[in-house]
């Protein structure tokens, strides 16, 4: 099986976030592996040890993804692939980064892809959905259990809490919600092993795409964080006295009641 | 500059939902003016349409067949492509709900269009239709205008209100036929495990519980408080880890994101994930026995206590506030 994981290097949101010059402050950050994508990775080494094949991780961005790459490999994936845009891009949205994919995904006859169903830092969902349009293959997305059986899959897929039971068929594209698997961490063999394995870096005229071809169609003006909110009021006194007196101020004051 | 504005409603279980609504509104400021058209999908939806056009939808269109009982992607794209094909509309506004973040995608790249997804409020400013959604998991915020082409956004349930509902309010309801086939998912079984009742993305008022509720039983008072406040129930991942209830209730990073007006959050220390899904609801309340948990932080209104002791005794005082009312 051809399988390829869709990877995006996220700031970790665990850390604490600062704006300067108008941008998130990336100085000092900690930067990981889409915590979605890292039950992709994991979903695509079990899909490949119970059925043969190839695992191919795939990312789009700068050199700075090496690193997540390499942990990928790491983990047990066979390759990796840079799409590495600084030279060529200033700004890009998830219809830049879906067509840069699909371009470098459309003649690769993957039987499998498997992305994260969000990046917790853009948050919008897309980027899946979007290449396997792209590429004329049907999608399942916030999946929970995948089952191949030759060119068939059976997947159950999370909606707002219910499951459903999909049938479909190969070439397919699934996104992973929590759930999917336990991601397993890098072995010391692993690491040794992905210093020799493959991570190719392609450029955007490696896929025969100018910067007209993904220029963004939508484009951030600001960004902000949430004003501070003030201390809350923690109540004292009595215990029955303190109900009585939330209760009146979620009336009175707050009107939420 | 006035556009039309084609706003798909979702029907949950025969009715609308509320996110419904709040799209029409949407697609109200993102028309300036112009058109706004529902689009109501499914195998026997039309009898909803008047209610889209009681909460400002300009007239409604629906496409029904009964292979569209249930969400499939190939199966609503067909029929939403019929529609776009005949309306050529300037805008989309859809939920983003789960059908929502998996449709929307797909139409936009049919499109070749940008699509700006979970929008927590729109206004036009300076000439542009500006559209503010949270990223970093709710920590930043980003202003996003688009550049080229079509006007697409998906917004996020109870953040966006609606408009007051007026019943004489009147518009055409028509047909679109759409050819709908070739199906490549087929969806074998529905298992529900959400809780009936209120649903939790669009509950004005959540009761949350967490590994401090020790128990299935523990959830208990949380219901009851939940029913007199016509709210949901909800968790950290905690309580689910724990077995005290369904991952379906899940709160954060990894479950739902959630904005009610009021969040009661139980027994829950306040970890990042949790309040990643939480902590842009309007008013947040902490029941906690540990004065140092981080819940506090982010609470308006805090109680250091027993959930077990403050949680029925709220119940019996709103149930006062009620009658009083
Ligand atoms: C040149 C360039 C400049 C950019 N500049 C900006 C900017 O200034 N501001 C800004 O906010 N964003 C910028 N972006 C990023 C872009 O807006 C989105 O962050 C990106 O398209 C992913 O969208 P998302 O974060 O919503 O991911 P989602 O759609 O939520 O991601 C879902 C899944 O898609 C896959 N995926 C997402 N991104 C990638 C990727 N890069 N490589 C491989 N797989 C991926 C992963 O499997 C992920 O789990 C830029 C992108 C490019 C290419
Ligand atoms: C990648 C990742 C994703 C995650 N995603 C999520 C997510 O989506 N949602 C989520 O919630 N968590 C998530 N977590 C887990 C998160 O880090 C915390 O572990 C979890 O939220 C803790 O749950 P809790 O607050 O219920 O439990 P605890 O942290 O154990 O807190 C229990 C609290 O109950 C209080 N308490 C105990 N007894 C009582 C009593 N009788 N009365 C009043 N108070 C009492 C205690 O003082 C304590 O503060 C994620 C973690 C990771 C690593």
């Amino acid at each position: 099986m051809n399988i390829y994981v869709l990877m995006k290097r996220t700031f970790d949101t665990e850390e604490k976030i600062t704006i300067s010059g108008g941008k998130i402050n990336e100085d000092g950050a900690e930067f990981i592996i889409n915590p979605y994508d890292e039950y992709a990775i994991e979903e695509a080494i079990q899909v490949r040890d119970a059925n043969g094949g190839e695992v191919t991780v795939v990312s789009v961005g700068t050199e700075e993804a090496e690193k997540q790459l390499r942990t990928a490999l790491a983990m047990g994936a066979d390759k990796a692939v840079l799409i590495n845009t600084e030279d060529d891009l200033e700004d890009g949205d998830q219809y830049t980064t879906a067509k840069i994919l699909s371009e470098y995904l459309k003649d690769k006859d993957a039987d499998l892809i498997i992305a994260g169903n969000v990046a917790i830092d853009g948050g919008s969902g897309q980027v899946g959905p979007r290449v396997a349009e792209i590429l004329g293959i049907s999608y399942v997305t916030t999946i929970t259990k995948l089952d191949i059986n030759g060119s068939s899959a059976t997947v159950v897929r999370d909606v707002e809490g219910d499951s459903e039971v999909i049938e479909t068929s190969l070439p397919l594209l699934v996104t992973a919600q929590q759930g999917l698997n336990e991601p397993r961490y890098p072995s010391l063999p692993g690491i040794m092993k992905a210093k020799k394995k493959p991570l190719d870096e392609l450029e955007l005229d490696d896929l025969d795409l100018d910067e007209d071809d993904v220029e963004a169609k939508t484009k951030t003006i600001e960004i902000y964080l949430p004003p501070k909110k003030e201390a809350g009021k923690v109540l004292e006194g009595e215990l029955e006295d303190q109900v009585k007196e939330l209760v009146k101020l979620l009336h009175t004051e707050a009107k939420v009641v | 500059m006035a556009r039309k504005v084609l706003v798909l409603g979702e029907v949950r279980d025969g009715s609308l939902r509320n996110v419904s609504f709040e799209a029409v509104a949407a697609g109200k400021t993102a028309s300036e003016g112009g058109e706004v058209v529902g689009v109501l999908i499914g195998d026997s939806v039309s009898a909803l349409a008047n209610e889209m056009i009681h909460y400002g939808a300009d007239r409604v269109v629906t496409v029904e067949d009964e292979k569209l009982k249930q969400y499939t992607p190939d199966g609503f794209s067909q029929a939403l492509m019929a529609v776009i094909d005949s309306e050529s509309p300037e805008g989309l506004i859809f939920g983003h709900t789960a059908l929502g973040k998996d449709l929307a995608p797909k139409i936009a790249a049919k499109l070749e269009s940008g699509l700006i997804s979970d929008v927590t409020s729109l206004e036009e400013a300076g000439g542009n239709l500006v559209f503010t959604r949270p990223i970093y998991s709710g920590k930043a915020f980003e202003k996003k205008i688009v550049t080229d082409g079509l006007l697409f956004a998906t917004i996020r349930p109870n953040n966006i209100a609606p408009l007051e509902k007026d019943e004489s309010r009147s518009g055409d309801v028509a047909s679109v036929a759409a050819e709908i086939k070739d199906l490549r998912t087929i969806i074998k079984e529905i298992v529900r495990k959400a809780s009936e009742g209120v649903d939790l993305s669009e509950a004005k008022v959540i009761i949350a519980g967490g590994r401090g509720v020790k128990s299935e039983e523990g959830f208990e008072p949380l219901k009851e408080l939940a029913s007199v406040l016509n709210g949901a129930v909800g968790a950290s991942r905690g309580a689910c880890d724990a077995d005290y209830c369904d991952y379906s209730l899940q709160i954060g990073q990894t479950g739902k994101v959630v904005t009610p007006d009021l969040y009661i959050a139980c027994g829950i220390s306040g970890a990042i994930q949790h309040l990643a899904g939480m902590s842009n609801s309007k008013v947040i309340v902490a029941i906690n026995k540990d004065p140092e948990a981080n819940i506090f932080k982010v609470a308006d209104y805090g109680i250091v206590g027993d959930l077990f002791e403050v949680v029925p005794l709220l119940t019996e005082e709103f149930k006062k506030l009620k009658v009083n009312a």
